[in-house]
């Protein structure tokens, strides 16, 4: 396997080759040193595209498609803020009071491609697309008609994740039952207690 | 996806034929379904359908260690758990940085090429007895196979879930006479190959149900992902043990099989082939095989601690290609683990090459690509 260009250089011919796409690099701090591309979802289509058409790269083999869940965090920072106390006596004085403030950085979904080239036998190159949040909004778009081997993958992030990939050609449940309605492999998902009987009527 | 009232369109309203091939059909291997629709004998549509061994693999390594991992992963393909460890003990090493002494090293080539072996003697015989060929082919792989096992046995402990692989090494060391015991065998292999080959080969039947069925070509297997015996079928060369040379593949001397055709006669002769590049692969690390460590001492392998990131690693499994894709987030169990299920992705086809086939082709067809559930539902 060798890494074809260095990301940030990746990055720039992307940004060349797609006009108005966004690309950051997302480094990767372990020693595999695999580092990826985070692409904005709007351009990920025209992205995917220029990779497996463009004649250096030839990312013709899309081998593994996955999704990570990332949870809203929250992250508490003391602040000292000054506040007019009204005293006892009427009299109004200014203190120094400590606060806590919470800020909310919402959570996202995350759809990882590696991608690699079977003509050239170079790769990986790893896409990454997020959502804009983990409810609503959790909509990217499927790379299905760009690699066929995406097909079978999406569904199993659709599945387990509740990513949508708009315009896949079949997106349904793949392992779990179609009535299931929750999304497994999410990280808050809870498991229903065991002498819980669940019944289903035909959904 | 063809809707009933297109196909209705194509045959005539009433004419089309809703058969559920599985969960429990002998020739599904385990428990797949195949959602066909029918015109006469004729194959319109084929949706396949899985889960039902679906037991949420990834969430449960994810919720342990990374080592309590290792012996869940021999029951992703339970006919190949040697290679199951490797693939998931190189995601880790690259996540890790740790390094694999020289002799651990040829062990796992030679446990990895005798899993390679017995997976494909074994496929070759469910192939064959999917045709109708009762018996004699299929036992006649098992024999060999069985003797592959009683090796695995002794070195393991376990005929089928060796959970033989740590990161950094592996669990136990082999003796000189297990080598010896090795050794032995590889010297009897080229002939169970030159048997079973003489056997069925030219024969008409088996030529005349697979030659020209289940076309899988070039393109489209190259576009749906496809690896493994199946890929080199239809003409691509793409073996991982070449193109990453991990491990220490680039050691060794052998080539690559391409079929022309892509056809089921081109993907069972592959197998065939690719024992015979095994045997070869044996018999060079047999010879060099150096005395020394098997495991690096440093590594720690409870409480392993991998520093933020991620590191996606892959084999040239006997079905294909076998990746993990792991994040860590610094603690002690991998915040992502995600398996690259090479049987599961080689079935993206099964629709394209079953379509416009009888239905007992279909048997066939299936029986070419090489699927063990539990890998494709983890």
């Amino acid at each position: 396997m060798m890494a074809i260009l260095p990301a940030e250089e990746m990055k720039a011919k992307i940004e060349a080759g797609v006009p108005g796409a966004s690309v950051t690099v997302h480094q990767n701090g372990s020693p595999s040193a695999q580092h990826s591309l985070l692409v904005d979802p709007e351009h990920g289509r025209a992205v995917a595209e220029f990779l497996r058409n463009d004649a250096e790269l030839k990312m013709d083999f899309c081998s593994n498609v996955t999704g990570v869940d990332w949870l809203d965090t929250e992250t508490t920072e003391k602040v000292k803020v000054k506040k007019t106390v009204g005293g006892p006596d009427g009299t109004e004085t200014e203190q120094e009071v400590e606060e806590v403030r919470k800020t909310k950085t919402p959570g996202y979904l995350e759809a990882v491609y590696h991608l690699f080239s079977m003509e050239k036998k170079h790769g990986p190159i790893i896409l990454r697309m997020r959502t804009a949040n983990r409810s609503a909004q959790a909509h990217l778009p499927s790379l299905t008609p760009v690699w066929r081997g995406a097909e079978f993958q999406e569904r199993e992030a659709f599945d387990l994740y509740g990513i949508v990939f708009d315009g896949h050609p079949d997106l349904r449940r793949i392992l779990m039952w179609d009535g299931f309605v929750d999304y497994p492999m999410r990280k808050d998902y809870v498991p229903p207690a065991d002498d819980v009987v669940v019944v289903e009527v035909n959904p | 996806m063809t809707s009933l009232a297109e196909l209705d369109a194509i045959a005539g309203p009433g004419e089309i034929m809703e058969v559920s091939m599985g969960p429990h059909h002998p020739s599904t291997h385990g428990v797949f379904r195949m959602d066909v629709r029918l015109e006469g004998e004729r194959v319109v549509r084929l949706k396949p359908v899985f889960g039902y061994l679906h037991r949420n693999h990834e969430k449960i390594a994810e919720n342990g260690a990374y080592l309590s991992a290792i012996p869940y992963t021999d029951r992703l393909d339970y006919l190949c758990s040697m290679t199951n460890n490797w693939a998931y003990c190189s995601a880790v090493e690259k996540l890790a940085g740790l390094q694999v002494p020289e002799r651990a090293e040829y062990i796992r080539v030679i446990v990895s090429e005798l899993t390679r072996f017995q997976n494909h003697a074994g496929l070759v015989g469910f192939l064959l007895q999917d045709m109708g060929a009762s018996g004699t082919p299929l036992m006649y792989a098992f024999r060999e196979r069985e003797k592959v096992l009683d090796l695995f046995e002794s070195l393991t402990g376990s005929r089928m879930m060796c959970n033989y692989m740590r990161f950094g090494g592996l669990r136990v060391d082999c003796s000189a006479a297990w080598l010896d015991e090795v050794r032995q065998l590889v010297t009897r292999l080229p002939r169970f190959i030159d048997e079973f080959e003489n056997l069925l080969r030219a024969n008409e039947i088996l030529m005349a149900r697979t030659q020209g069925v289940g076309v899988l070509p070039r393109e489209l297997a190259i576009s749906a992902g496809i690896t493994g015996p199946m890929l080199r079928a239809s003409g691509v060369n793409y073996d991982i043990r070449k193109v990453d040379q991990y491990g220490i593949y680039d050691r060794f001397e052998f080539r690559v099989p391409l079929g022309d055709h892509g056809d089921v006669y081109d993907r069972y002769m592959m197998r065939l082939l690719e024992m015979r590049e095994t045997v070869k692969i044996l018999e060079q690390a047999l010879r060099d095989i150096p005395e020394g460590p098997i495991m690096d001492p440093k590594v720690r392998l409870r409480g392993l601690r991998p520093k933020v990131g991620e590191a996606y690693g892959r084999i040239e499994s006997p079905k294909g290609e076998l990746g993990f894709f792991l994040i860590s987030d610094g603690t002690t169990s991998p915040y992502r683990y995600r398996v690259r299920p090479p049987t599961m992705i080689n079935l993206t086809v099964l629709e394209d090459m079953c379509l416009n086939h009888n239905v007992a082709d279909v048997v066939i067809i299936l029986g070419s690509v090489d699927i063990v559930l539990g890998e494709i539902d983890r």
